[in-house]
């Protein structure tokens, strides 16, 4: 059994980091990263939301009844959420490209400063 | 000096956020049985749905309406990708070719990363993964070519074409249950046909869901490789 919750303090730590990277960093592409960081963070939140201890994954074969299976519902939806995951992020790195052509830089304070 | 300050701020704003997430999580029991309706999934699936996979069960079958909005999702994510980095003539810009290590690890790998993509999506109600790893995976074999080789490019038309007819065959599904079984993506081959009832947990069986995996499969395959190319390419002058 294991009490501890290590994968919420985990996650929390993910997101932290995530938003720091966010808040803090000034070139785009690592807003960015920061911002895929905060995603996996919500992500591991949610399947260990649905973690039940000593039990194993929601594949009902070789003996495994479901009494012996995990909640198959959080893990569905984080399938769903990293495909959105990987459509905004391919959505964000080609206007990041576009931004990079138009003012030569990915410092944020820069193009702010270069647009007026 | 600013950005220490920036700084200071920033890492007490996150200490602030990150004791109110603590707090909150600190009321869900990590590792116990909270499932309502994950509960009736779990035991309905194999005679409902003929999976032994309730994830891939849920997301195709049970929500598989919602599967076609997210399909929808990363088709408009594509076009939007390909309207922003839109230029009249665009070309491969890359001179230097792959390392000899890359050009030779391609050749030889290639074959084998869309076999094993394709055995993802086909074995999506069998074993952990479905259509959208699948595709990925399918992906990632054509940006290995495109690393290793300047000139190699994606046969545009033919996956212009693909990508099109899966999406309307994953239509077409759902609206041959709404003829036979009186609603949206009904599962006819496994309610009404009864394909494969003796068969549940090999390959055929599972009723549409390999099928609609398949069609996922090759349009997440087919879009995310577009993503690619509208990336890699710079447009020229003429």
């Amino acid at each position: 059994m294991i009490h501890i919750s290590a994968f919420y303090f985990g996650s929390i730590a993910l997101v932290l980091i995530g938003l720091y990277a966010v808040l803090v960093k000034k070139n785009i592409l690592k807003m960015l990263i920061g911002l895929s960081i905060m995603e996996t963070g919500v992500n591991l939140l949610l399947v260990s939301i649905g973690y039940i201890s000593g039990r194993s994954a929601p594949i009902l074969s070789e003996g495994i009844t479901p009494d012996k299976a995990v909640d198959p519902i959080p893990q569905a939806l984080v399938l769903t959420a990293i495909v959105i995951g990987v459509a905004t992020t391919a959505m964000a790195l080609s206007a990041v490209i576009v931004l990079y052509r138009r003012y030569g830089t990915l410092n944020v304070e820069e193009i702010r400063r270069l647009r007026g | 000096m600013v950005s220490v300050l920036k700084r200071g701020l920033a890492i007490i704003t996150l200490l602030i956020i990150g004791y109110w997430l603590a707090q909150g999580l600190a009321g869900v029991p990590f590792g116990q049985d909270k499932m309502l309706v994950g509960r009736y999934y779990l035991e309905h699936v194999i005679e409902q749905t003929g999976s032994i996979n309730a994830v891939t069960a849920v997301v195709v079958n049970y929500r598989g309406f919602d599967t076609l909005g997210e399909v929808t999702v990363l088709f408009i994510a594509s076009t939007g990708v390909g309207a922003l980095l839109w230029e009249r003539k665009k070309r491969r810009t890359a001179k230097t070719e792959g390392s000899i290590v890359l050009t030779t690890g391609t050749r030889l790998l290639v074959p084998f990363v869309m076999l094993f993509g394709a055995y993802i999506f086909i074995h999506g109600h069998l074993t952990p993964g479905g259509g959208f790893p699948g595709g990925a995976t399918i992906a990632t074999a054509f940006l290995l070519l495109y690393m290793a080789f300047t000139m190699y490019e994606i046969p545009h038309k033919a996956f212009e074409k693909t990508e099109g007819i899966v999406g309307m065959a994953y239509v077409i599904v759902g609206l041959i249950g709404l003829a036979i079984g009186g609603y949206f993506l009904y599962d006819w081959i496994w309610q009404t046909w009864g394909l494969g009832r003796d068969n549940v947990g090999r390959l055929f069986s599972g009723g549409f869901i390999p099928i609609i995996y398949t069609i996922i499969g090759l349009k997440v395959g087919t879009e995310l490789s577009g993503i690619i190319d509208n990336m890699l390419k710079e447009g020229v002058k003429e």
